[in-house]
């Protein structure tokens, strides 16, 4: 990478905080083109990069599973939730064997219904990754936009804030996020579960998760709340809430995003668990715990690709979201530099 | 609602005990060795037990010991014994064989995350001054790596630790649902599923009053291994 031919165009150097954000910006939009793309080629954060081969396996593997699931309509040879494309002669095919019945040939072999387990795994994994993010976004926008006025409201509101926060971190998350799954379940009535069950299970994984972010920010705007741009800010007549959000948000994200990395892989493993729990996406939109909970049910029969392939791409992108996330932090921190 | 909180404390107490004490003893050690080859197997292997999902731990061990090799059951408690209401498998060996299993599943998360904090927390106690000291003294390195070193290594390690005896009964749902062992997990999941209020209630109930006793228990520890908390009572103060 031609780091010196890219970075000349930017001599001067930039004071620490607008390069924090910039160096945030470009992680976030690392694979797509970008006006920030100098920049963070020159930045410390690439560098580090470059500098650990783990990390690079862990962002090509990442990428890989990002790529093949966003395609996946194109990219599958058959599309699972299409009952009328499947074959039920070509259930239970071992990888990389031709059917007794059919001759066909699958790469990963089949399930029972006779649903290309490659198939399956990309539009599973594509679910699981949906839910994630999304589960880490919205968990990420409920404990910043709480975390950030109890900080910089103090009081009242963050007594009660962080009373419930307290509360919440005592429980295991998983358990909440059960919990969250349960009650919601409840309201909704019995012939929609399936459909939203999707979004349920958004809901109460990122309920389960806020209250990270909501701490990270509460301490970091404790500490800016003081500084003396906020107080310029303020005697300028600017309100609250823009101070919050324009000034004070910048300069907390850091932290957070490093969080929201590590909360990536802990979101998609809990999806994961709920739904292999059986409480979480139905079997006709399996995501991958579904897949791996369905698989587990033929490992005595002896089918066992039915439930190892899953079972690794899961493992496989729990681990590398973590070792980036690892990463993240240690390249953010500039105690270890 | 008793009887499977019995069945399912019969899975966590071994658990939960031989957690505390192997992840103790393993991170000591990694920390002690710390270039050893034995230790840094240990270490790499406890990152893959960090990322690696509870279930598919269990799904794993029932694959390898249940499936593969058919020493051990997969699911169930094999035989039990009833003590005056409270059923257990320790006393049969049916009982036994089918604990093992859910036992390590439960455990090997936990114990790879105490092994490390051990690991790290130790290593950080040992570059201190007053270890060199000790060193420089003449103490033998029994006496320096567990009389001095160990005791302060604790504090942090019981703070998780009860954190972790916590998250230990929420992992108890997934391993119950595994190995559908009939504890109070499994109960609370079927209770998810068919939407019934009242036993999910009571279930919360119970955890939120195990992770009470847990935390306090966890405060009085504190007293018992650090003597800085016990200052407070001094003349003057």
């Amino acid at each position: 990478m031609s780091d010196e031919t890219l970075g000349s165009g930017q001599s001067s150097v930039p004071q620490s905080s607008a390069r924090q954000t910039a160096n945030d910006t470009g992680e976030v939009i690392r694979s797509e083109p970008a006006t920030a793309l100098a920049r963070f080629f020159d930045s410390d954060i690439w560098y580090s990069f470059t500098r650990s081969p783990v990390t690079i396996v862990a962002a090509l593997l990442v990428l890989i599973i990002l790529v093949a699931s966003a395609f996946a309509p194109w990219l599958s040879p058959q599309d699972p939730f299409n009952p009328a494309t499947l074959n039920l002669l070509d259930g239970f095919t071992p990888p990389m064997e031709a059917n007794q019945f059919t001759g066909s040939v699958y790469w990963l072999g089949t399930d029972d219904q006779g649903r290309d387990i490659f198939s399956t795994i990309l539009y599973g994994s594509r679910i699981s990754l949906f839910v994630g993010v999304s589960a880490v976004l919205l968990a990420m926008i409920i404990g910043i936009v709480l975390g950030l006025v109890a900080g910089y409201r103090g009081g009242w509101a963050d007594t009660i804030i962080m009373r419930i926060a307290d509360v919440q971190l005592t429980f295991p998350s998983i358990l909440i996020a059960l919990l969250v799954f349960g009650i919601v379940r409840g309201i909704v009535p019995p012939d929609m579960r399936n459909d939203v069950a999707i979004w349920i299970l958004i809901v109460s994984i990122a309920l389960s998760d806020w209250v990270q972010y909501a701490r990270t920010v509460r301490g970091a705007t404790l500490v800016e709340r003081n500084k003396e741009y906020v107080q310029a800010a303020r005697v300028i007549g600017v309100k609250p809430f823009p101070i919050m959000m324009k000034h004070v948000l910048p300069n907390v994200m850091g932290p957070v995003l490093v969080i929201a990395t590590i909360g990536l892989a802990l979101a998609i493993i809990a999806e994961a668990t709920l739904s292999f729990l059986g409480v979480g996406m139905p079997k006709t939109t399996p995501s991958l715990g579904t897949l791996i909970n369905t698989g587990q049910d033929f490992l005595f029969s002896g089918e066992w690709w039915i439930l190892l392939f899953p079972a690794l791409t899961l493992l496989i992108l729990a681990l590398s979201v973590n070792l980036l996330g690892d990463w993240l932090r240690d390249a953010l921190n500039p105690k270890l530099r | 609602m008793l009887k499977t909180c019995a069945s399912a404390s019969v899975l966590m107490i071994p658990s939960s005990c031989s957690t505390s004490t192997s992840s103790l003893a393993l991170g000591v050690y990694t920390a002690l060795r710390r270039k050893g080859f034995v230790a840094t197997t240990i270490m790499t292997a406890s990152l893959i037990g960090v990322s690696l999902p509870t279930f598919l731990i269990g799904i794993t061990l029932i694959w390898i010991f249940a499936v593969e090799l058919q020493w051990l059951p997969s699911n169930g408690r094999g035989e039990v014994i009833d003590l005056g209401g409270w059923t257990t498998g320790f006393l049969t060996d049916s009982g036994r064989a089918s604990l093992i299993l859910p036992a390590i599943t439960l455990g090997l998360y936990q114990l790879t995350l105490i092994m490390r904090l051990v690991r790290s927390e130790m290593l950080e106690v040992l570059r201190t001054d007053y270890i060199k000291f000790a060193r420089a003294r003449g103490l033998p390195a029994r006496a320096v790596n567990f009389g001095h070193a160990l005791k302060n290594t604790l504090i942090p390690v019981i703070t998780i630790t009860g954190l972790q005896l916590g998250s230990i009964v929420a992992f108890a749902i997934i391993t119950e649902t595994v190995f559908q062992w009939p504890g109070v997990g499994l109960m609370f999941i079927n209770a998810i599923n068919f939407v019934d209020i009242p036993v999910m209630a009571t279930y919360l109930m119970l955890i939120a009053v195990f992770f009470v006793l847990v935390n306090l228990i966890v405060d009085l520890l504190y007293f018992a291994v650090d003597p800085r908390l016990r200052v407070e009572r001094a003349p003057g103060k």
